[in-house]
């Protein structure tokens, strides 16, 4: 009698260890569902939209400019980031506001992205803290899933000044 | 970590330095750095020969991927990895907490 309870118990460990191991590989490889919060990228995701990220983008090295990605954030590494890829390394940017006079600009150096929200005027993203390591990046944004009648795959920026053809 | 410059590759660096801390740089542009909010200062235990932060500043805690505590090959360098800070590399001020 224990021993069939303590059998099943084994069991039951050894299917949550199974599929313990299987979630983490797929969250940490394949991508996941993610609840943005912030205004930083309205109007293409708004607060507390759920998205779909994919990780594969990151581990094979094909982030492309315009892409949506979730960031580690530079300055605190416990807490993600959710903004756009302006530019990849070697890529002209321009690091000043819009509302400046004098237009600054500058290369993203090499191993590194310039992110920018799609809500320029209340975004902190690369113009306020710098290029940002390319190994920071967890996934890529593709799919939309709430609120559902905004359900699809993302629009492209809004803010197409900003990419600096060469 | 995982390198600044070239995301597909990983460095093995000794941690200098925390956040807060003010550290004097081995040529690097600014003589002095004081570590910024989430970031560590990183170098090499051979300065002048080491690709760390005296050329690329300080990393984001989020490139970082394991710490390494032994080695183990080849057999006759079977060692634990001792954590210190050489004397010389201290930082100058800490923050009080």
């Amino acid at each position: 009698m224990l021993r069939n309870a303590l059998g099943k118990a084994f069991r039951f460990l050894g299917y949550t260890v199974q599929y313990g191991c299987i979630a983490h590989c797929a969250f940490e490889y394949l991508g996941g569902i993610v609840v943005c919060s912030g205004p930083s990228m309205e109007p293409t995701i708004q607060n507390s939209d759920i998205v779909f990220s994919e990780n594969l983008s990151r581990h094979f090295y094909c982030i492309r400019k315009g892409d949506i990605v979730i960031v580690k954030s530079p300055n605190d590494p416990k807490s993600n980031i959710c903004k756009r890829v302006i530019g990849l390394e070697g890529d002209k940017v321009c690091t000043s506001n819009p509302s400046d006079f004098l237009k600054s600009h500058s290369y993203v150096p090499k191993g590194h992205v310039w992110l920018e929200g799609d809500n320029l005027r209340n975004s902190t993203d690369s113009r306020y803290y710098g290029p940002v390591p390319y190994g920071l990046i967890r996934g890529r944004i593709w799919l939309k899933i709430w609120p559902l009648n905004d359900f699809g795959f993302l629009r492209a920026s809004p803010n197409g000044h900003r990419f600096l053809d060469d | 970590l995982r390198s600044p410059r070239n995301p597909e590759q990983k460095i093995i660096k000794r941690v200098i330095a925390l956040e807060g801390d003010i550290i004097k740089t081995i040529g690097y542009k600014k003589k002095y750095v004081k570590v910024p909010h989430g970031h560590i200062w990183v170098e090499g235990d051979h300065h002048g020969h080491s690709f760390d932060s005296n050329a690329f500043g300080p990393v984001s805690l989020g490139l970082l991927h394991a710490r390494a505590t032994h080695i183990l090959w080849p057999p006759h360098r079977w060692q634990k990895l001792q954590p210190a800070l050489p004397p010389e590399r201290k930082p100058l001020r800490k923050e009080q907490e």
